[in-house]
């Protein structure tokens, strides 16, 4: 068992052109937790998921991810399938990203390829029959239909993912991350469009992920109430840049945050112009 | 009726030859969204490559038919299919993420390659292979017409088929199928489930390359003829059927390829043979303002 933590941002700064869009960014996610990342609209929290997950190649820093067994992984250095197969990184996006015309188990399977793949025997294995591979496929189906029952939507099994209600998409998303079996599940805005029901039953499923399936989790989220209900931690960044970082009771009370999401009371304006003489 | 029964026949022969090789141009398609237009002449070196397999292999004395005809499948299938690898990585891959004309002129440019390289190394003259099925069934005789069902035809008919179902298999049970199908709908979210997207590329080269060598080896047995330039045409009979039946569909290029086979024919036999191209052609344009997607294909939906 290692002691660093799962996944550690180090002066991560990713510019495009003359923008700065994350400026020198270090945080921790610790194992076993849920980790949210907040903040004002453009404030760089996509920018940063997308550097963790593989889509950007930062310009400065350092993302490194170490397993539970010790084995460590730089991040901004793998290319993009690795960061899954070998990482162990998962995510999903702000807008749904299943594949559409593949059925809700296809959609499980796929993300459990690369095991397969290494039974398959260069595929020729899968189309003869080889023992092996049909053992292999037999367990992925077990692990998709035990992700699709505790989604709830094992009757929907071979109905094609785009058909799917968008709450139901939502959740398919999740576990075809978790189908990858990651340690690190980054989810980005996983409550956007959700009623509150969905939402609370959303809740439910990510802390049971975290306790059971032994995965951080890593979450961009607007919604206030999911991010103070689930998260262990808090990081809150505006302008690319962190203002605060702790656990939630310490963040709602946070001056800068506050600031930030409210703008600044008029008096301190008022002081502020007065020390530049205006 | 015997007349039109025959042409059948030859029009089905003729169309699982183009089926075969447009299966290349939709699958490519279907992943990537380019038009491999070098797809006919890797048919054309397919078909060169079984010649030369099959002379080497008469030459040291391997004279059994069946055995030299699987020996040369399989030796065109490998070779062509490694022509097919090194086209997508030299030509296609460093440009994947450049501006969409961009592949397609480098596959104008790897098929005046393929071409010229062919014509230069093998020469310019046709070249011809002595008849080796022959024979074949005399199904109907009329006063002066007798339909016949060639052993050539029954050949190309079995291998399309069998090759048409494993590959089936292949797109709908395997794991590489799967991803094949994922990178086609999402090519960033497949590589986030873990899939090889660069390797998933170039396999579905690799097939398409592999199914054009099968119709370059059975063109090469049906007709006894070929040169450097049979690709050309045929290559773009093969890309229209792809395009009528539906382009990235699978069963929409087999169909494609049918369709196209047997116009061809039967206007060849009841009208001109000159115009027979013009009918294919107009065949497809026909189709394409009825069925703006092809037969097959599916409409792209945009959701608002």
């Amino acid at each position: 068992m290692s002691t660093a933590p799962l996944l550690n941002v180090e002066h991560l700064t990713m510019r495009f052109g003359g923008l700065v869009a994350v400026d020198d960014v270090s945080f921790a996610a610790e194992r076993g937790q849920i980790t949210a990342l907040i903040g004002p609209n453009g404030a760089g929290k996509t920018t940063v998921f997308n550097c963790i997950t593989g889509f950007y190649k930062p310009s400065e820093g350092m993302i490194a991810l170490t397993h539970a067994s010790g084995r460590r992984f730089l991040l901004e250095r793998l290319d993009d399938h690795a960061i899954n197969a070998k990482a162990k990184v998962a995510r999903t996006f702000q807008n749904i990203r299943l594949f559409p015309g593949m059925t809700a188990l296809e959609n499980l399977m796929v993300a459990q390829h690369e095991r397969l793949t290494a039974t398959a025997g260069l595929t020729l294995g899968a189309l003869f029959g080889l023992k092996r591979f049909h053992a292999a496929e037999r367990q992925a189906v077990e692990l998709a239909s035990h992700w699709l029952e505790r989604i709830g939507l094992i009757d929907q099994a071979d109905n094609a993912a785009g058909n799917l209600s968008y709450g139901d998409q939502r959740r398919l998303e999740i576990a075809r991350a978790m189908c990858t079996r990651p340690e690190l599940l980054c989810l980005d805005e996983p409550a956007a469009g959700l009623n509150a029901r969905e939402s609370d039953s959303l809740n439910a499923l990510l802390r049971t992920i975290c306790a059971e399936e032994n995965t951080a989790i890593l979450l961009i989220e607007h919604d206030m109430s999911v991010v103070m209900t689930i998260s262990d931690h808090i990081i809150v960044l505006d302008h690319g840049a962190i203002i605060a970082d702790g656990p939630p009771q310490a963040v709602r009370e946070d001056e800068a945050v506050i600031a930030a999401y409210l703008g600044v009371p008029d008096e301190e304006v008022e002081d502020a112009e007065r020390e530049v003489g205006l | 009726m015997e007349y039109f029964l025959q042409q059948l026949i030859n029009g089905i022969a003729l169309g699982s030859i183009y089926g075969l090789i447009a299966i290349g141009y939709t699958l490519v398609y279907g992943i990537i969204g380019m038009i491999n237009f070098a797809h006919g002449d890797v048919f054309m070196v397919g078909s060169f490559i079984a010649l030369i397999a099959f002379i080497g292999l008469l030459s040291i004395g391997i004279t059994f038919i069946p055995l030299a005809l699987i020996l040369v499948l399989l030796v065109a299938m490998l070779l062509t299919a490694v022509w097919g690898w090194t086209i997508e990585r030299v030509a296609y891959r460093p440009l994947r993420a450049s501006f969409r004309l961009a592949p397609l002129i480098t596959a104008i440019g790897m098929s005046i390659v393929l071409q010229n390289f062919v014509q230069v190394s093998q020469g310019a003259r046709v070249k011809t292979l002595q008849p080796v099925i022959t024979g074949g069934y005399e199904l109907m005789h009329a006063e002066n017409f007798a339909v016949s069902l060639s052993n050539i035809q029954i050949l190309i008919v079995v291998t399309t088929i069998a090759l048409m179902t494993a590959f089936w298999l292949l797109i709908d049970r395997t794991p590489l199928g799967r991803s094949l199908r994922a990178c086609e709908q999402d090519r960033m979210m497949a590589a986030l489930c873990g899939v090889n997207v660069d390797r998933t590329i170039s396999l579905t080269f690799v097939m398409g390359a592999a199914l054009a060598a099968v119709a370059g080896l059975l063109y090469l047995l049906y007709y006894g003829v070929i040169d450097f330039f049979i690709g050309f045409i045929a290559g773009i009979k093969a890309f229209t059927a792809a395009v009528l039946g539906g382009i990235g569909s699978l069963p929409g290029a087999m169909l494609g390829g049918m369709i196209i086979g047997l116009i061809e024919t039967f206007w060849s036999a009841y009208f001109t043979i000159e115009y027979k191209d013009v009918a294919a052609f107009s065949m497809l344009a026909l189709v394409l303002i009825f069925f703006p997607s092809g037969l097959l294909g599916r409409p792209e939906v945009e959701k608002v």
